[in-house]
């Protein structure tokens, strides 16, 4: 028992060591940094589209890089990859299993996958040649629910489960290639970057981590959520995160100082954040509330500059395209919205 | 069975020092320039970013370019 109590010192001691080699490089905020910046002024988006199609509460939505297609996920048991600009429904997907929680587009366009109760996430070809769209894959082997799933290639994907692992599949033998444990609790959420070589991931254990995905090995812990995070993306420039929290903020984390800069949040602001999305330049932050409303971040003055206020139920997915063109939101009200 | 308790305690406890040793050897960047840098790429990416911006109504993809009847 003695070495037991050697290795609990010294994890609390190297904790310790974090924490101030942290406080050691804060020899700024962002608040000074960006004091002489000017707030945002108000952002005013309109709904341009409403996609109606869906029975039952959206859980998901994804764009597709191609800023014209999406694909949202409801629990009406359907996958349903749409034209946003037209609002027309290029492919209505019907799932084994209707307790869906998540959804992707690949980025070539040519897969979508979607997850959840059923534990499994199923590979859908969008560009078989008979036209019919079919399961091409079902990863099992997750024995908590598909919360995220995100695409790396046609040939891989990633996905979080409530088993509080994160795991890289290869799609075509349907294998698990690598498997990221650490989180101790659900893993809810996930992205991935730009340059496809780490992916960071969201848990109820309150903490983000950062996983380098060919080492198959977390490099950095987040704290300082108060409650579950259900939402995490990159920042544009990749070198920052942002989180959703039922702790009713959202946060920024800089990977390289390896801390939080900011917290946004507002006392009036009392209910959990479900799905986090920054526009092209990083300088709004939009966040879907339980609330049924998305509030709009200016991200480096931390101070609300616009609401998208249009849904009847919670937000529950958000997403802006690649060119930074629109974004779109995802509600319990079996309804996605286009804004810009 | 009891040992077999221990063992894996000890085991969970060990990888969890380890990987605390693997965070706290990363490499952090002052505050100031991580902040700097942030702005930085907000700033010079303003001008480029539609939602910031507005969208003319001619770009818009998401508009016709005549008006509709009202849905």
């Amino acid at each position: 028992m003695g070495e037991m109590e050697q290795l609990r010192k010294e994890a609390e001691s190297l904790k310790d060591e974090i924490t101030a080699a942290r406080k050691a490089v804060q020899d700024a905020t962002l608040q000074d940094t960006v004091s002489g910046t000017v707030v945002v002024s108000r952002v005013q988006l309109k709904t341009r589209k409403t996609l109606r199609g869906h029975l039952a509460k959206i859980y998901a939505m994804h764009w597709s890089t191609d800023s014209k297609l999406c694909v949202s996920a409801s629990q009406d048991g359907k996958l349903i990859v749409w034209d946003s600009y037209t609002t027309n429904k290029v492919n209505a997907i019907p799932l084994k299993s209707s307790w869906v929680m998540t959804c992707s587009y690949a980025p070539s366009g040519n897969m979508v996958a979607c997850g959840g109760l059923d534990n499994m996430c199923s590979i859908y070809n969008l560009k078989a040649k008979d036209g019919n769209v079919k399961v091409m894959r079902e990863l099992a082997a997750h024995t908590g629910y598909l919360s995220c799933c995100r695409f790396l290639s046609d040939a891989e994907i990633i996905t979080s489960s409530g088993d509080c692992t994160c795991v890289l599949w290869d799609i075509e033998t349907g294998t698990q290639k690598t498997v990221f444990a650490g989180h101790t609790g659900d893993c809810m959420s996930l992205a991935v970057p730009l340059d496809f070589k780490t992916f960071i991931s969201g848990a109820c254990d309150f903490t983000a981590k950062l996983w380098d995905i060919r080492e198959g090995q977390c490099r950095q812990t987040f704290s300082g959520h108060e409650s579950d995070i259900n939402a995490i993306a990159f920042f544009p420039n990749g070198n920052a995160v942002i989180t959703g929290s039922d702790d009713a903020t959202c946060k920024l984390y800089d990977l390289r100082a390896d801390q939080e800069l900011i917290t946004y949040q507002d006392s009036s602001i009392m209910c959990g954040v479900t799905s986090i999305a920054p526009s092209l330049s990083g300088r709004l932050i939009l966040a879907g509330y339980d609330d049924f409303n998305c509030n709009i971040w200016d991200s480096l003055k931390a101070e609300r500059v616009g609401v998208l206020a249009g849904h009847d139920n919670r937000v529950s997915c958000i997403g802006v395209t690649a060119d930074g063109m629109a974004c779109c939101t995802g509600s319990w009200d079996s309804f996605l919205k286009i804004w810009n | 069975m009891s040992n077999n308790n221990a063992s894996s305690s000890l085991a969970v406890a060990y990888r969890a020092v380890k990987q605390l040793r693997l965070e706290a050897s990363v490499r952090r960047i002052q505050v100031s320039q991580a902040a700097t840098d942030l702005k930085n790429f907000c700033l010079q990416n303003a001008h480029k970013d539609p939602l910031l911006m507005g969208v003319p109504s001619g770009d818009n993809p998401f508009r016709p370019p005549k008006s509709c009847g009202l849905l």
